[in-house]
């Protein structure tokens, strides 16, 4: 058909390419989101160039000293009318966010200059920067290292290698330290509050039990002891610690003291060839995954938060497949076809369109409050009135989840069910084979992948939903792991930080937006790859077997 | 056949089989249970949230617990009252007389007197702060005496003791106010001042102001003299009232004029009289409510009213309005309680009847026939679990109350409620707040309007898209791009929601804030545009048109598309100084008066919209996909442009499919919680301005929840938000999937 014949609008070309149009706007929309989220959050971990410039900020001249952190044009006019005392005779300014860091001298993190204020920019090769344990980062310049606050003489060329060192040694130290606080010390509170509730218990019972209570108190008087012990060897850590501090200058002329023991980075990133920049980026992101947070959230890594959404997803995944599967096996092998399969039909297309907060919802009120709230009362009554499951915690959630989840389980599994030839079954029930042998042997081997990407599907979904996580137990600090060495290892009861809480606490519940901004950016980048990896994955998969079907009914 | 020789086999092979046909059975039962129990799960779900939602709309009761005959002396009780905890109550007689007694059983628990000289004598008696517990008395001798009664807990290890006090806050003094008998007083009082106004023989008011000074040393609190007004009056006064911030005074007379004085500079400033009741009706009793704002008044032919000052327009700032009345019963009201917690009331009629109704609400709770004649009498324990009446016997008696959730009824959900402090009745959220004495506010009409609204915007952003995608994508496209677009869309849908709304709350509000003018000419010359492209390669000679084939069009437009979305944002600026003075956020104020959020529905409508696109596009996709070829090749055969088949055979066909999508898009829209909750402001506000923020229903959940107590009627609505949201999205799913069913039924016949 020769449609040119007819002219440009009857024959619908425009109409046509304005649906080509949505097409190509949504893709873009998906590929610039993506992309979006891939330059900032990969930026935030390469090092970034620190300028001394001298700024003119509207009469007085100062120097700073910082990172651009956002540098954008902004219409004079507005600059001129926000009463700040601007007069800019251009029509557009160049504006910068810098990040000035050393927020205990200069109380902010951030100041705003604009371009036509820079007098004079340079990339002080000496300049360095301090990851600090609080008060953020410190940009300044090294003047000289006392040990016991007294100056070891050291030429001022070889200041930065002598620091070098130090840092090394005091890293190992706070490994030391946290590996008593954290495992040790943990332990042992955990075993006191154990023996605690075992106290609390026999009294409840009303059991006069002399030789339980000896029992008990010799337990608590050893693992006091204990605890003098790793008291005193924490107490020389710290001494040791806190040995060597460093004297800073500060854009301004200022002097500081900065104890080694609250830097957690050193680095002179204008100094640092393309190479070492390279591998300052991987160490960077490696900290990122691996490390605790810092700073309520807006420092440091995001390991426990990676650890709890693994976590959950595992206990999902367990809790869910079973049931997923056995209902799509019902609606596609056992069900006949009628009233009841189309009331189950519905229901699940029911179960993946409810709110997920409405989940959140029941989950709070059924499982936490009251199957929580009753296996707390006949259980742990020793605890009460702290409540031991009738809070939220991983448990809960991972069966919340499980149940928002389960219709894409169904779903999944049922299609490939669906895709497997009536011939493969009648087949088997020829040979003599039962329902449940011709289904155990041969429809799910078959129909395994299925489930698999399901299951995929599912975990995909479970890992980036934040909403009902927020009622049953996602918290934005988790003071220990669901899992740790104490038995009984696996703490299904305990709260757990999760990726996309994470991201929605920092970026919209701390007290510093601005400099937790880069962290959101690379949390977000990390769940967003972690998602899209398990869909690609789940479509591969799906897109091998429709092959490996074709052929099989050919 | 030898059938022996195969008996012994076939009893080896019949017990096998046994064992199989019951593994088989077995299987069966596991997997019918298996998928029956997906309807238990969504049953489950909606029977939960019902059981928790429905005491909400049930009934309030009372039981009768006890009675027993008055503990103390047989003098008149000037005031009743139980501690929090609701096992002691309190009476002061008006003897003077002191008694704290059991409420069960009327048990003395400890007596005492208040410290009055022998010669005088109390002639009223007057509450200053009920939640304190500081009361007072005036008397005969024109002096007012402040105490204040208290109750110490003690836990042993069985059993909590309660140990009863009274204590004297300004001292056991008696402040001299007067020289004539004080007949009518009112104190107001908070942490800084106290006031005194009092009446003297019916001609004049008087109004005392004293200063309170605490001592560094010890907690001691003294009140210092401060200025005295006074103002004639030649009416017999029913009641006098001062508010607990000293900011007003009224004064009723016994024919149901109500005079309003300004008291804020000290000084009796009459600012308005009001005639409270009908003519031939003559008010009986006057009290606040809880909070010291509301006025209640009860009159002659039984009813009460609640009153408060309005804030207006007119000559006056403020004035008296009748907010609301009741009906208590048919006799003359005679006294009235309120709840020190929530906004409740207890009223007694001249017949004997007790009534119960919340003020807010507009509920009637209940009513009980309780004595044969007046009860003058009557107090309500903190938690408002149990009261207590006195009646003409002397006898008390003591219910049990079962009123939890009084502040919910479908006008205080769903309607207009007329407010203390609101110039009108409004539709409100404001669930919570510092002070005790709130009066909290449940419409739901605001969230309900808020989650409309998102889901309107975001549709009307995500329908064209996803629409006009999905018909390009299932009947022009090339089947090689068809199998990359697919996925990314799939992958579109896959994005948590998290990131959805952390982008647009931080990324592209503070974007579009600063890019407004680029944004809505990108709306504008999008569709200019592709359709000017589009003329344009029309145009060219057919060599260089080849060199897109057929079904390809999406991928060559994304060049052109990216083009003008630069061009817009490069020349934002440029068109807002030029036309907009600047700054187009002022410019809007200033001459449309328009006012501008930076997280509004805009935001929302591109965000949300972004994340309804996919679920939209991928069922449409889908029905326009499974449009039988053999009409499509019919229609093509008979001459039609592919246009004209899409228009006239597919869409045709396939708009119950399309139609399907648009509701569960719907429903996804109107459930999603994590990008309404960043990207909006939260501020439950009814406008529906595009450049508003608005609260939904989802959001509210996930803010409010997690900090309401459990069981509370907070925690109920909330669970009525989610219900709602259930039910909506049910209905939209339920009516897209008959839909779909029925399509499907509909294309395997043809």
């Amino acid at each position: 058909m020769n449609t040119e014949k007819l002219g440009f609008i009857k024959s619908g070309t425009p109409w046509v390419w304005l649906n080509a149009g949505a097409v190509s706007i949504s893709m873009i929309m998906v590929i610039g989101l993506v992309v979006l989220i891939a330059v900032r959050g990969l930026g935030h971990f390469w090092p970034k160039t620190i300028w001394e410039i001298d700024y003119n900020d509207r009469g007085n001249l100062i120097l700073l000293l910082g990172e651009r952190s956002i540098v954008e044009t902004v219409s004079a006019k507005q600059l001129n009318a926000s009463g700040a005392g601007y007069q800019f005779e251009d029509e557009f300014v160049e504006r910068t966010l810098l990040k000035i860091g050393n927020r205990d001298i200069y109380g902010v993190d951030f100041k705003l200059i604009t371009k036509p204020g820079e007098v004079e920019v340079r990339k002080p090769k000496d300049a360095i920067l301090f990851e600090r344990t609080q008060w953020g980062n410190f940009y300044g310049y090294l003047e000289s290292i006392e040990e016991s606050e007294t100056q070891i003489p050291v030429a001022a060329d070889k200041l930065w290698q002598e620091l070098q060192t130090r840092m090394s040694r005091v890293d190992e130290l706070r490994d030391q330290i946290h590996q008593i606080e954290k495992f040790d010390i943990g332990r042992i509170n955990y075993q006191l509050e154990k023996l605690r509730l075992q106290k609390r218990k026999l009294e409840l019972e009303g059991i006069n039990d002399k030789q339980a209570e000896t029992d008990i108190s010799q337990g608590r008087d050893q693992l006091n002891q204990d605890y003098e012990v790793l008291k005193n060897e924490l107490d020389q850590l710290y001494v040791s610690i806190a040995r060597d501090r460093v004297l800073m200058r500060v854009a301004n002329g200022q002097q500081k003291y900065i104890r080694l023991a609250d830097v957690v980075k050193a680095s002179k990133p204008n100094a640092m060839g393309f190479g070492t920049k390279l591998m300052h980026y991987f160490v960077n992101l490696k900290d990122f995954l691996t490390d605790d947070p810092r700073e309520a959230n807006t420092e440091g890594g995001i390991f426990p938060a990676i650890f709890g959404t693994v976590m959950m997803v595992l206990l999902m995944s367990v809790i869910v497949t079973p049931f997923g599967v056995v209902a799509a096996i019902y609606l596609r092998e056992y069900a006949k076809q009628g009233f009841v399969t189309r009331l189950v039909r519905i229901s699940v297309n029911n179960l993946a369109g409810v709110p997920s907060i409405v989940y959140g919802v029941f989950g709070l009120g059924f499982f936490v409050y009251f199957v929580g709230g009753n296996i707390d009362q006949l259980f742990f009554p020793e605890a009460l009135p702290s409540p031991t499951f009738g809070s939220g915690g991983l448990l809960w959630a991972s069966l919340t989840l499980a149940l928002l989840t389960v219709p894409v389980v169904i779903v999944a599994t049922e299609e490939g069910l669906a895709r497997i030839p009536s011939a493969v079954r009648e087949g088997s029930l020829a040979l003599g084979a039962t329902k449940a042998e011709t289904l155990w042997r041969t429809v799910i081997p078959m129909a395994s992948p299925a489930m698999m990407t399901g299951l995929i599907l599912a975990v995909a979904r479970a890992a980036g939903e934040v909403a009902p996580l927020m009622l049953v137990g996602a918290v934005k600090l988790a003071p220990s792991l669901p899992v740790d060495l104490n038995a009984p290892f696996i703490h299904l009861e305990r709260k757990f930080m999760h990726l996309g809480f994470h991201i929605y606490d920092v970026g919209f519940q701390s007290p510093n937006v601005e400099a937790a901004r880069p962290l959101v950016y690379a949390t977000a980048l990390i769940l967003v790859a972690v998602i899209i990896l398990l869909n690609l994955s789940a479509i591969y998969i799906r897109n091998h077997l429709r092959e490996k079907y074709r052929m099989l009914e050919q | 056949m030898n059938s022996t020789n195969l008996s012994h086999v076939s009893s080896f092979n019949q017990r096998r089989w046994k064992i199989r046909k019951a593994v088989d059975t077995v299987a069966r039962r596991i997997v019918q249970f298996g998928g029956i129990s997906v309807i238990a799960a969504i049953a489950l779900i909606f029977i939960f949230l019902l059981s928790v939602i429905y005491p909400l709309f049930g009934s309030s009761s009372v039981e009768h617990a006890s009675e027993y005959s008055v503990p103390g002396d047989r003098t008149d009780t000037l005031y009743l009252a139980i501690e929090e905890q609701a096992e002691v109550a309190f009476r002061v007689t008006q003897s003077g007389q002191l008694v704290f007694f059991n409420v069960e059983n009327g048990d003395i628990v400890s007596e005492g007197n208040l410290p009055i000289p022998q010669d005088d004598q109390i002639t009223s008696f007057e509450v200053v702060d009920e939640h304190f517990g500081i009361l007072s008395v005036g008397l005969q001798s024109g002096g007012i005496l402040f105490f204040q009664h208290q109750y110490k807990l003690e836990f042993t290890e069985t059993q909590r003791i309660i140990h009863p006090q009274v204590i004297y806050p300004y001292g056991e003094e008696i402040f001299q106010v007067s020289n004539q008998p004080l007949l009518e007083y009112a104190v107001g009082e908070n942490e800084e001042s106290l006031t005194i106004l009092f009446s003297i023989a019916n001609e004049r008011i008087i109004l005392q102001s004293f200063a309170k000074e605490s001592s560094f040393l010890d907690e001691t609190v003294t009140l210092e003299l401060g200025e005295r007004a006074e103002h004639p009056v030649v009416d017999p006064i029913l009641g006098l009232l001062v508010d607990p911030e000293q900011e007003w005074a009224y004064i009723l007379n016994r024919d149901g004029n109500l005079s309003v004085f300004d008291i804020r500079q000290q000084s009796l400033d009459l600012r308005e009289k009001v005639q409270v009741t009908e003519t031939e009706v003559k008010p009986t009793v006057i009290e606040f409510l809880t909070g010291g704002i509301s006025l209640l008044i009860g009159d002659t032919q039984g009813r009460l009213a609640q009153w408060f000052q309005v804030r207006s327009e007119g000559e006056l700032p403020f004035r008296l309005t009748k907010i609301r009345e009741t009906q208590i019963d048919n006799s003359p009201v005679v006294s009235l309680v309120t709840e020190q917690l929530r906004k409740g009331v207890i009223a007694t009629s001249q017949a004997g009847v007790i009534k119960m109704l919340y003020t807010t609400s507009e509920r009637d709770l209940l009513s009980l026939s309780a004595s044969d004649g007046a009860i003058h009498n009557l107090a309500v324990a903190p938690r408002a679990d149990i009261f207590i009446a006195q009646d003409r016997h002397s006898t008390i008696k003591a219910w049990n109350i079962d009123n939890h959730h009084p502040e919910s009824s479908a006008k205080s959900l769903w309607g207009k409620v007329w407010y203390e402090d609101y110039i009108e009745p409004d539709y409100v959220w404001q669930s919570s707040s510092a002070s005790s004495d709130f009066e909290p506010k449940f419409s739901l009409v605001p969230l309900t309007f808020g989650t409309l609204k998102a889901a309107f915007y975001a549709m009307l952003f995500a329908m064209p898209l996803a629409i006009c995608g999905a018909i390009f994508t299932a009947y022009f496209m090339a089947p090689s791009m068809r199998r990359i677009v697919k996925p990314s869309i799939e992958i579109m849908e896959a994005l948590p929601t998290v990131i959805l709304g952390f982008l647009a709350g931080l990324w592209l509000a503070p974007f579009v804030e600063k890019h407004l003018p680029g944004v809505f000419s990108i709306f504008i010359l999008m569709p200019i545009g592709i359709v000017l492209f589009s003329l344009l390669w029309w145009k060219m000679p057919t060599r260089i048109r080849h060199l897109i084939p057929e079904g390809w069009q999406a991928a060559a437009l994304t060049v052109p598309v990216i083009i003008i979305v630069i061009v817009c944002i490069q020349v934002s600026p440029y068109l807002e100084n030029w036309l907009f003075d600047g700054n187009i956020r002022i410019w809007m104020s200033e001459e449309l008066g328009i006012g501008f959020d930076q997280r509004n529905a805009l935001i929302i409508g591109i965000a949300m919209g972004f994340a309804v696109i996919p679920t939209i596009f991928s069922i449409a996709e889908d029905a326009i996909f499974s449009v039988p070829k053999h009409l499509t090749a019919g229609s093509l055969a008979l001459g039609a442009t592919p246009w004209q088949t899409l228009l006239r055979v597919v869409l045709l066909s396939a708009s119950p499919g399309i139609f399907s999508a648009v509701m569960i898009g719907f429903g996804r829209a109107v459930g999603e919680t994590m990008i309404v909750l960043m990207a909006t402001g939260n501020t439950p506000v009814m406008d529906f301005s595009i450049f508003q923020g608005m609260r939904t229903l989802s959001a509210n959940i996930a803010v409010e929840l997690p900090e309401s107590a459990v069981n509370s009627t907070h925690y109920r609505i909330l669970f009525l938000a989610a219900f709602v949201l259930f039910i909506f999205t049910f209905f939209f799913n339920t009516v897209a999937e008959i839909v779909r069913q029925r399509l499907r039924k509909k294309y395997s016949n043809l």
